[in-house]
């Protein structure tokens, strides 16, 4: 697939260095996929979905830097949706968020939410002024707000919010944040982790499933086909919360 | 009757099957190479390791078509120090592990093939993307000939040349390898090519130029192992666009005593396993075994 020209129609403002992009295109994507936006001259990166004519970007390298600046009228290339997004199952699910990665819950629970199924958020933010789309979290159901210095919300990280929860109520567990965040949700609530679905980050270069830069020891899972999101079972068993491989394929640390 | 067997010996390696996995595609860890290996491959290259990390171009990287797939990656990987480990975990499949390798010189070459152990090496003298690497060298015969014999002398595993198309006699190419030692020739790499994005004006890729490969330059690939084959001693393995058996028997009869499969990949790990079962139910047919079936072509001419 060729880049698809998008237009950016409108961009809003989430947090300091947060912005939604709503794109000019409805490209059906399921809640959880992602596309690779490329911003011309600069670089490609992978973008999760938080609407299905939007994506919800962070400032944080020289792509996402370049991707947030640009404004209405803006254009950039698109390839997607890509890769398995989340499977909605039973009645009564759990989302668990930390920072920009609650972005693809949102758009999950508004989808839960209107197909009948009762929604619960636990969403954590480092402090008040990064809480990003807390309205849309409060008009899906019961949401339980974490911040790491507790200037707002329950103060610690997101796994402290389990406390108030019976994880056993709930028919599934949607996942999506920073890797060691995540790795503590899993790691806590392994008795669960056959109904937990996480939504994870690699190192995606071509996002079609042959460079082979994204896999996942060690069973060589392609994460950019076969993920983003992967069974909670399935990661327990992989080099996820432990180690990642970076742009030279070479292993290092994981990093929020 | 029993099927007839795939085994094959090819450029000092024995192979349970002669479809192999290219150079560059699902290499970058030994859990990829492994699962490529389960799933039928009867060896598998590891992407290209040069001397030191190389984080590859920026994005995108690659532009799909129709009828093929255009990349550039260029050469990232963690250095060969690096990569020992992964080849160890590749290994554990039980099939060969061919180390694809890279440098800006002779020298280079020797040092990392010195440095890393696999069970052969197949010098990158070819990719067409990358500045001072692939095909900057490769186009020159001279300069094929002293990298592989630099590494034949470093090296206590076979050697393999991996050749570039983009060149006005590729045959000139070939000769030079085996005039350095090489135990064997593969042939070809990706083709110098382009593509731009008609809404901005702009190259699509993050590199601007890239390689074609897939079905696009079948083709062309199987002209070159029908040149090669045809002059070189040394055994030629083929290369560019193979994704169905169909594509296996066509390369082998034009001079191949192997294939390697790269983009077919796209649709899955199972393309081992169907070209595998439909070359072997091919030679049943046509009883027919694989030393018969390579140069088939060179006969009827």
């Amino acid at each position: 697939m060729r880049p698809m020209d998008c237009v950016i129609q409108e961009v809003r403002s989430e947090a300091p260095q947060i912005r939604t992009l709503r794109l000019d295109k409805e490209l059906d994507p399921a809640p959880g996929q992602y596309a690779m936006i490329w911003i011309r001259g600069v670089d490609e990166v992978p973008m999760s979905f938080s609407g299905p004519d939007a994506i919800t970007v962070q400032a944080v390298g020289e792509a996402t830097r370049a991707l947030f600046s640009l404004g209405a009228g803006s254009s950039i290339g698109l390839r997607g949706p890509l890769g398995r997004g989340f499977v909605l199952r039973g009645k009564r699910i759990l989302l668990i968020g930390g920072g920009v990665g609650v972005a693809p819950l949102a758009f999950l629970g508004q989808q839960a939410r209107s197909a009948g199924v009762e929604v619960t958020s636990l969403v954590g933010f480092r402090s008040s002024e990064e809480i990003i789309f807390e309205s849309r979290f409060e008009a899906l159901g019961g949401t339980i707000i974490t911040t790491d210095d507790g200037s707002l919300g329950i103060q610690g990280r997101v796994a402290e919010g389990l406390k108030q929860l019976d994880l056993a109520e709930f028919s599934q567990i949607y996942l999506c944040g920073p890797e060691p965040m995540m790795w503590d949700i899993i790691s806590r609530a392994r008795p669960h982790a056959g109904k937990i679905q996480a939504c994870i980050n690699r190192y995606f270069k071509c996002a079609v499933g042959i460079c082979g830069s994204c896999c996942l020891d060690s069973e060589g899972l392609r994460v950019c086909m076969e993920g983003p999101v992967v069974s909670a079972e399935r990661l327990l068993e992989s080099e996820f919360g432990r180690y990642r491989r970076g742009p030279t394929g070479g292993r290092g640390p994981c990093r929020g | 009757m029993p099927m007839p067997s795939l085994s094959v010996d090819v450029g000092g390696l024995r192979l349970k099957n002669p479809v192999m996995l290219a150079a560059g595609i699902l290499g970058t860890t030994g859990a990829s190479l492994r699962r490529a290996a389960l799933a039928g491959a009867g060896g598998v290259v590891t992407k290209s390791l040069g001397s030191v990390p190389r984080e590859g171009h920026p994005g995108p990287t690659v532009v799909q078509f129709e009828c093929g797939l255009l990349n550039a990656m260029g050469l990232p990987n963690p250095s060969y120090r690096e990569f020992q480990e992964e080849i160890e975990i590749a290994r554990t499949s039980g099939v060969p592990v061919v180390a694809s390798i890279f440098g800006s010189s002779p020298e280079e070459f020797a040092q990392i093939a010195r440095g890393l152990k696999a069970d052969a090496f197949e010098l990158n003298l070819s990719c067409p993307h990358a500045e001072n690497y692939g095909s900057e060298l490769g186009r020159f015969p001279a300069m094929v000939e002293a990298v592989t014999g630099a590494v034949k002398a470093a090296a206590d595993a076979p050697v393999w040349v991996k050749l570039t198309p983009n060149t006005a006699d590729i045959v000139e190419l070939g000769l030079a390898a085996q005039r350095g030692g090489a135990n064997a020739v593969v042939a070809i790499n990706t083709l110098k090519a382009m593509a731009f994005d008609i809404e901005s004006g702009c190259p699509i890729l993050g590199n601007r130029f890239g390689g074609l490969s897939g079905q696009a330059i079948k083709p062309i690939a199987v002209r070159c192992v029908y040149e090669l084959a045809a002059r070189l001693e040394i055994p030629v393995i083929g290369v560019g666009g193979v994704g169905s058996w169909e594509d296996a028997v066509e390369m082998m009869m034009a001079g191949a005593s192997a294939v390697q499969v790269g983009t077919a990949l796209l649709k899955g790990y199972g393309v081992f396993e169907e070209i595998t079962s439909g070359l072997a139910r091919f030679l049943e047919r046509k009883s027919l075994d694989l030393e018969d079936l390579r140069g088939t072509a060179g006969r009827l001419s």
